[in-house]
């Protein structure tokens, strides 16, 4: 079911927490709501939901307006940061839930409710844990089993607020991938929110990125990470480096006030000027990380550092230590007018 | 290593004089003050044996306040627990404007002095009072009757449960309410399978302790009253009539049965508090 959002607006006393957004999701995919804390993706996600009604704008799901549905009406699952799994609740009767407060008329016997549980269950990997109570499983046990129950209502669009949020960095990483394999199955329309953008581009098939109310850029993780359409969204993705055309004239190609955005792995270094775009640096650090070799070096007569990444065999080519005399050049670069946003692209 | 040597460093500090000084003024504290009553109420009441023990509480008068104040916090203890448990729910899973001057109202009863809060009905209730004229008018009678007992019960043991209640929804938060209404609960359904369920230990001890001091209550309902034996007249207020009379067996008698009754709720409170430790539902 694809999702229509057209000039949205929220506010909390004097504070616009989302700031006429516009949104189109398509059915079947897996979106990222992706940006710091406090950016309102939180009550984009409740206000789709029907957690949290919008001030003004309008919200269809399928063409259809469901601003006046109530959440419980919506068809909509839901998978809270902190769970919210009922404590008092086994888990089997955690994702019955769903299932037993439907009307009379629609609800099913109990040996179909039991079939369909233990189906979930099993989807999620977690049918032995049936008669456990939530206070005894794990994080991220708690996260599968507040899917399942979201997933027995079948809703038509499956909402998560930061759902490995609360999770360690290993069962975080295992339960992503295992989102997406399930999303694969399931094609349900899904939103996540995250704040954490790797976990954004590894699992969405499009991000969109928000900051202080707005949708700063919406793409697909590679767009987003490699085309960066704001000068907030080359900063929140990734690492960069920024340089100032005060500092540094000629990377900045014009007059006035402009900052080069450039990703640490766009950045050259080599022992000889190559053109006059060249700036002579000193190597400050050295450091191996797995795969790649991180450099910082300082530009002389400067104190910032700027970070340089390189491939390891790139690296071994051309060996560098601390104190080493340098020179960097920038491969790819972006340069926004400060104040105006204004892009120029050199290759 | 560092505790250790604090612990013994602390358990050295006192000598066994000043230990021993210290745990026997806390004792005889607790025997003088609370052990000592609490007996003198059985010895007295069992001075001149069973039979004017049994008799002095088949007194019909007797009786009579037995049943008005099991009557009052008949009443007053469910009432309480409907408010209680509205008040609560209002309070703590939504937001609203004069939300802290209706948890201020709530305390009310607690801030206020129970005379004062029965003087109040007198004056809105009374023959002289606000509506008295119209309620006589109607034959309606609440002060110096049995509603006007029961009004100010609620009045005073209003707080109990929604004080209870409050702390521990707020604490609970309403993530579980908002993913049963996702699921496709109704408001009704939501409270009854996913809050009340959370709720029920802490409502509990809520409700024993409304009901210990719907019961016990004396200085509210003394002023309402208007002392008619046999017809207007708790146990709490019977006791003081029967000590005036020099009465004391009867008196005693009667108090101990108050007094068994706040043993009871002693015990029920307990069993109460280790079952909810037990589920690992915190109380508070």
């Amino acid at each position: 079911m694809s999702i229509t959002i057209e000039n949205l607006n929220k506010q909390f006393g004097s504070y616009k927490a989302l700031d006429n957004i516009n949104l189109e999701v398509n059915s079947g995919e897996l979106l990222a709501l992706l940006g710091p804390s406090g950016c309102g993706k939180t009550s984009l996600l409740r206000i789709i939901g029907g957690l949290e009604l919008a001030d003004s704008g309008k919200l269809l799901f399928h063409g259809e307006d469901v601003e006046q549905r109530d959440a419980r009406e919506r068809n909509v699952g839901f998978v809270f940061q902190h769970y919210a799994l009922f404590r008092h609740m086994s888990v089997f009767e955690n994702v019955a839930f769903g299932l037993r407060v439907k009307p009379k008329k629609e609800r099913h016997n109990e040996a179909e409710i039991k079939r369909r549980v233990h189906e979930l269950l099993n989807l999620v990997q977690l049918d032995w844990l049936h008669d456990r109570y939530p206070a005894q499983l794990s994080g991220g046990q708690r996260q599968r089993i507040a899917l399942a129950r979201a997933l027995a209502v079948e809703p038509k669009i499956l909402l998560l607020d930061e759902p490995f949020g609360a999770l360690d960095a290993q069962v975080r990483k295992e339960l992503r991938r295992w989102l997406r394999r399930l999303h694969d199955e399931l094609h349900i329309t899904s939103i996540f929110v995250t704040h954490d953008q790797e976990e954004a581009l590894e699992v969405a098939d499009r991000v969109v990125v928000m900051n202080k109310g707005k949708i700063e850029q919406i793409g697909t993780p590679d767009e987003v990470y490699a085309a960066p359409a704001t000068p907030f969204v080359y900063q929140f993705i990734g690492n960069v480096n920024l340089f100032h055309s005060r500092d540094h004239a000629p990377w900045t190609q014009q007059h006035g006030d402009a900052v080069a955005y450039v990703r640490p792995h766009d950045i050259e270094i080599s022992q000889l000027a190559q053109d006059n775009t060249s700036l002579p640096v000193e190597v400050k650090l050295v450091r191996a990380i797995g795969s790649i070799v991180r450099v910082e070096v300082a530009v002389d007569g400067s104190s910032e550092f700027i970070e340089i990444e390189l491939s390891r065999e790139r690296f071994d080519t051309a060996p560098l230590t601390n104190g080493d005399k340098a020179f960097i050049r920038p491969r790819q670069f972006r340069v926004f007018e400060t104040g105006v946003q204004n892009e120029l692209s050199a290759a | 290593m560092s505790t250790r040597s604090v612990q013994r460093k602390i358990s050295t500090h006192e000598s066994l004089g000043v230990t021993l000084l210290l745990i026997g003024v806390a004792l005889s504290y607790l025997l003088l003050f609370l052990g000592l009553p609490l007996a003198t109420v059985f010895v007295e009441a069992f001075k001149k044996g069973w039979e004017l023990y049994l008799s002095a509480l088949m007194e019909p008068d007797a009786w009579a306040a037995i049943k008005l104040t099991l009557i009052a916090a008949g009443i007053a203890v469910p009432a309480n627990l409907v408010f209680g448990v509205a008040a609560a729910w209002a309070i703590a899973k939504f937001e609203f404007k004069g939300k802290s001057l209706l948890i201020t109202l709530i305390d009310l009863p607690f801030a206020v002095s129970p005379v004062v809060s029965g003087l109040v009905y007198v004056l809105l209730f009374g023959a002289q009072g606000w509506f008295g004229h119209w309620l006589q008018a109607h034959d309606i009678r609440l002060i110096f009757a049995v509603p006007g007992i029961v009004l100010a019960t609620i009045f005073v043991t209003f707080p109990f449960i929604a004080r209870e209640l409050i702390p521990l929804m707020q604490s609970q938060g309403k993530e579980e309410e908002e993913a049963a209404v996702s699921l496709g609960a109704s408001g009704w359904q939501t409270f009854w399978r996913v809050t009340l369920p959370n709720i029920k230990w802490g409502l509990l001890y809520g409700v024993i302790l409304c009901n210990a001091r719907a019961m016990g209550e004396f200085g509210a309902v003394s002023v309402v009253s208007g002392h008619i034996r046999g017809l207007t007249n708790t146990m709490p207020l019977h006791v003081e009539i029967l000590y005036n009379e020099y009465n004391f067996v009867a008196a005693f008698a009667v108090a101990s049965l108050l007094a068994l009754l706040a043993l009871l709720t002693l015990v029920i409170k307990s069993l109460v508090e280790w079952q909810a430790k037990r589920s690992g539902e915190p109380l508070h």
